[in-house]
């Protein structure tokens, strides 16, 4: 049994992809296509005094110019919230903003022509009147009275305010403690950054009132449904949404965006198939940006190093509108998260979303999670100190311990399993932390400024209980579909509701299910990303396609084997319970009497011919499932990280990077390791370079990658990556999310390394990215490191 | 990211070419394209028409001409960062410019020509007093680099004249020549960039040729630097204080500064980098 699973497959998906044989959104051309594109504001703030449209109207090769009413005029409905948590205010948001401009690269009009050329020459030809207002930017300052409102029903800029975790117990918690530490921080704007932008092509066929419409999304079932059920209202048996090979998502391809509105609902006013790709520089004003949190923390100690308690209050900038499942990223994936890997007596978190000038914030790869390890982590460094304790020593002593799983945190998550002991074991054996400090100290001696920083993190996973989603304030369920068919000679499709951008679903997948029905992974191909083939699924996000996904692809399979299995009892003409279904080769025999066999071809082909089958048995060989997590898996980690500044530049060098992660069962660890290295590097990317930097009046600073600074190679080490595995206990793989860990840990790890080496400088705390200029101030401010 | 219309013309001489910037208005010659072609799909520059000079073999590659090289206007980044016999503070600094696509289409006179406050050749070129050779329509002539590069983005070229070549000298022995560099984290290009080259004689400094770039509108020559130098041994402590005159050179009012680094820091990385481009100059002096 299992032939695949555990096994470092090549990504079945790469060959294509290397070649550019992959098929995009952009990719598409379709007979008599029009070409869209869209004007924006190109200010943070302002009121419309006017739109002109009538030189672009008249500009040869323009088929029609729309302005926002046009579309609503033309049905289309405002822009729903998927996570509706209590007494939450959604402003009003449609596709083409009418009245006011309210964030740079706000649509305020669309131009669809016979060439992508003509129809952004005609962008120029369109004359909108602004009137600039006064610009929000900061999610706390946007509280105060007398901040410009961004929305006029929205007093002081609030959206929604949430609050969790035993609050009496934790202000006792703190008061107890012989220390409490305190750190106002800032979780810097990020901007997503898929490698390909966001994309749309529709097409109408008239004939039939049906529409298809191609988009870049992790999760087209809910996109269909959404556009569907609140803003195009084409029913969705008439509705297809294909979301094919897709660059990158991060998170910031879930969402429902203006543009996957705009396209299909002008594809059917002119009755043409119309296409939008969006360039770059509208990449980054337009895709959901991330983080964006200015934070007021403490966390209580005793003089033995005892964590007592965390007391969080957050204000999280939701930027101008809110976008599809905003609310959820700093409540039910943040606020949730504060316990961390610790045993806490008081854990309590209270958060309020507000509006600004800004572009709408979103889930970002970690989404709420890296938030709060950056400042559960920064806290612990900070306790650490003030004991005078080592920060593996401190975060050692409280760990949560082995025996105490399942551990219900006091921020209702149930975690489910976990060695948090045997991660930092790990850790230490691969990562030499004695050996680290022996050489940080050498360093110091000589001048140098050189940290160690080193994290423990949680994630939480997988989502979600759909009930439970449902009482947080989810507007869906979070299950997901999979689809097996097996063909008649013995070859499988199988049918997922996730959708692979990057992930490595094809492959990962095609081993799961090779090793349930004991076949070839060859002879598996995965199927996603159209709802006309695929059932309805909740796509991928938030680490779930291996739980949740596989999760249903494994249960689709035990049917598979169980009908199987009654045909095969049928033709050996055995009991069904005598049937053996050997998963190692996929054949089926009489227990016992191993060459009473039937193979896996022989039963599929006779399970369509029907010749020859147990009474009252349906012919064919499909089965699907709906798999509904029993609960969020808890994946977690421990990261070491050494830098080193130049003292004379305070450049910030990374030398050297350890992470030892808990993602339960591991499906392929050559894709596990490559999501690892790959998050950590986004997660990196925060703490020193990445920043999402808006002027006072909303203006985008950093709008294009001369100024928003990627990750790059060579900006790293060689990575040594480790784990453990404890299996979660509540999904039939045992698996736990991949995809994030390293964002979470990454950002925290950097950031206590950069700190611990500035610790003789007398800095306790810099905002991050850690730039240059930043931590040479900071350096000189300081005592000079003289210590 | 799409230019408005414009035309497009292949020169297929420089004289060609030159005929074709007379006979449009408005037109811009195109190389490698790395700098012009990203600000038309901006549509920051809106030239009606390109003359494409990228196919000229004429003005493209590294000739050794005695002490004299010559390096063709089309001569790419690539191209010099692996040629022989270059100073090496050119070949340093062509291999760190962008990434390898940048180095393998953009151009050497691209590069120059668009003259981008935040470039490398430019200051490397101030500092090895390279000349350059500019066609017109009124025959060659040749500019020195202190009289080439202008202001931001402007340089001593007319509207209707072809930059052919830069020359430089190949290096002496006993002298030694280094680039230094903070990068711009995003973008790859300079906040500072210190280009040095000194001549050693007799263990003294006989002559150094300093310029910095990336924090002013144009590369800077040190001269500050240069005269500290001259006459003086080349060692630690007479680097770092001849380093420090930098600031002398630098005039605060047109500091450049951005959401990456300020002009006062920039002011203070100044003599960093250079210190830095000098103790690799000395220590490849030899």
């Amino acid at each position: 049994m299992g032939n695949y699973i555990g096994k470092s497959m090549k990504r079945v998906e790469d060959p294509r992809f290397i070649q550019g044989k992959g098929k995009y959104v952009a990719n598409l051309q379709l007979a008599d296509m029009a070409y869209l594109a869209v004007k924006r504001s190109p200010y943070g703030h302002a009121r419309i005094v006017n739109i002109d449209t009538s030189r672009a109207a008249a500009l040869p090769g323009v088929i029609a110019v729309y302005i926002g009413q046009d579309l609503v005029d033309g049905g289309v409905g405002a822009m729903p919230c998927g996570w509706n948590v209590p007494d939450i205010k959604v402003p009003t948001r449609y596709p083409l903003t009418i009245d006011r401009v309210r964030h740079v690269g706000d649509g305020v009009a669309a131009v669809v022509a016979e060439s992508i050329y003509t129809a952004y020459d005609a962008l120029d030809l369109i004359d909108v009147e602004y009137e600039p207002l006064p610009a929000v930017i900061d999610a706390r300052e946007a509280t105060a009275d007398g901040a410009p409102l961004v929305h006029d029903d929205l007093p002081h800029n609030i959206s929604y305010t949430w609050a969790l975790g035993n609050q009496a117990e934790t202000e006792q918690a703190l008061a107890e403690a012989d220390h409490v530490v305190e750190l106002d921080l800032i979780n810097q704007r990020l901007i997503p950054n898929a490698m390909e932008p966001r994309a749309c092509v529709a097409q109408w066929n008239s004939a039939m009132e049906e529409m298809t419409v191609w988009t870049t999304s992790q999760n087209p079932h809910p996109i269909r449904l959404l556009l569907s059920a609140f803003t195009l209202g084409i029913p969705e048996n008439k509705l297809r949404v294909i979301s094919p090979d897709v660059g990158g998502g991060f998170g910031s391809k879930i969402f429902h965006y203006p543009e996957e509105i705009i396209t299909p609902w002008i594809a059917r006013a002119i009755n043409r198939p119309v296409k939008w790709v969006s360039t770059r520089t509208e990449a980054m004003m337009t895709d959901s940006q991330g983080r964006d949190h200015v934070t007021n923390c403490r966390m209580g100690v005793m003089n033995d190093g005892t964590l007592t308690g965390i007391y969080v209050k957050t204000w999280s900038n939701q930027g101008a509108y809110i976008s599809t499942f905003a609310p959820l990223i700093p409540t039910a994936l943040y606020i949730t998260l504060l316990s961390g890997l610790y045993k806490l007596r008081g854990v309590y978190g209270e958060m309020w979303g507000t509006m600004t000038n800004t572009v709408p914030v979103d889930a970002y790869r970690g989404a709420g999670r890296p938030e709060a390890s950056y400042l559960i982590e920064r806290l612990v460094d900070l306790c650490a100190d003030t004991v005078g304790m080592d920060p593996l020593e401190i975060r050692r002593k409280n760990l949560i311990p082995a025996a105490d799983f399942p551990y219900q945190t006091p921020v209702a998550f149930l975690y489910d399993s976990g060695n948090y002991h045997g991660l930092f074991d790990k850790l230490e054996e691969i990562g030499d932390y004695e050996g680290m400090r022996a050489a940080q100290a050498a360093a110091r001696a000589e001048g140098r400024v050189v940290g160690v920083g080193v994290t423990g993190c949680i994630e939480a996973s997988g989502p979600a209980p759909s009930a439970v989603a449902g009482s947080l304030g989810s507007a869906v369920g979070f299950w997901e579909s999979g689809k097996v068919r097996v063909h008649p000679s013995g070859k499988v499709s199988v049918f997922t509701g996730s959708h692979t951008h990057g992930q490595g679903h094809e492959t990962t997948f095609a081993q799961v299910v090779a090793d349930e029905l004991g076949i070839a992974v060859e002879d598996v191909e995965i199927v996603h990303g159209d709802t006309a083939s695929v059932p309805f699924g909740m796509g991928t996000y938030g680490s779930r396609s291996a739980a949740v996904g596989g999760s249903a692809l494994v249960r689709s399979a035990e049917k598979i084997r169980e009908k199987m299995k009654k045909i095969a009892a049928h033709q050996l003409e055995a009991a069904e319970e005598d049937i053996v279904f050997d998963r190692s080769n996929g054949k089926l025999y009489v227990k016992g009497s191993p060459d009473k066999s039937k193979a896996f071809g022989d039963i599929s082909f006779a399970a369509y011919t029907a010749h020859n089958l147990p009474a009252g048995l349906e012919p064919g060989l499909e089965e699907t499932s709906f798999y509904d997590p029993a609960n969020f898996t808890f994946p977690n980690s421990a990261h070491l990280a050494m830098v080193e500044i130049d003292k004379e530049t305070g450049e910030v060098k990374l030398l050297s990077y350890y992470a030892v992660d808990d993602v339960g069962k591991v499906i392929n660890p050559l894709i596990v390791r490559g999501q690892i290295v790959g998050g950590i590097v986004q997660g990196v990317g925060q703490a020193l370079w990445e920043n999402g930097y808006y002027d006072e009046s909303g203006q985008l600073l950093s709008g294009s990658l001369l100024d928003y600074a990627m990750p790059r190679a060579d900006g790293f080490p060689t990575f040594v990556v480790d784990r453990i595995e404890t299996p979660s206990p509540h999904n039939p793989l045992g698996v736990k999310g991949a995809g994030e860990m390293g964002t979470i840990a990454g950002t925290a790890a950097i950031a206590g390394a950069v700190m611990d080496a500035l610790k003789p400088f007398g800095i306790r705390h810099l905002e991050m990215p850690y730039t240059a200029e930043k931590v040479y101030r900071a350096m000189h401010a300081s005592n000079g490191g003289g210590d | 990211m799409y230019p408005p219309k414009f035309d497009y013309q292949r020169a297929q001489s420089v004289a060609d070419a030159i005929a074709l910037l007379g006979q449009n208005r408005d037109a811009k010659l195109l190389a490698g394209g790395h700098s012009l072609l990203p600000v038309m799909k901006l549509r920051l520059a809106q030239p009606d028409a390109l003359i494409d000079i990228g196919r000229l073999a004429g003005i493209k590659g590294i000739q050794m001409e005695g002490d004299r090289i010559v390096i063709g206007a089309l001569t790419t980044h690539a191209m010099v960062a692996a040629a022989e016999g270059l100073p090496t503070v050119l070949s340093e600094a062509a291999g760190w410019i962008g990434d390898p696509q940048v180095r393998n289409r953009g151009t050497v006179g691209g590069n120059v020509a668009h003259a981008d406050p935040a470039s490398d050749l430019p200051t490397v070129f101030t500092a090895l007093h390279a000349r350059f050779h500019i066609a017109g329509p009124n025959g060659q002539r040749v500019v020195a680099a202190d009289d080439f590069f202008l202001d931001l983005f402007t340089t001593a070229l007319a509207a209707d004249e072809v930059l052919t070549a830069v020359v430089v000298r190949a290096e002496q022995p006993g002298t030694g020549s280094g680039y230094a560099k903070m990068f711009n984290p995003a973008s790859r290009y300079a906040i500072v960039g210190a280009a040095a080259v000194v001549m050693v004689e007799n263990g003294l400094c006989k002559a150094a040729s300093v310029a910095v770039g990336g924090l002013t509108p144009r590369a800077t020559r040190a001269a500050a630097v240069e005269a500290a130098l001259t006459g003086q041994p080349l060692n630690a402590d007479s680097i770092a204080a001849a380093a420090q005159a930098v600031k002398n050179d630098l005039n605060m009012d047109e500091l450049l500064g951005d959401i990456h680094a300020s002009a006062a820091y920039r002011y203070e990385m100044a003599p960093v980098f250079v210190q830095r481009a000098l103790t690799k100059a000395a220590e490849r002096a030899g």
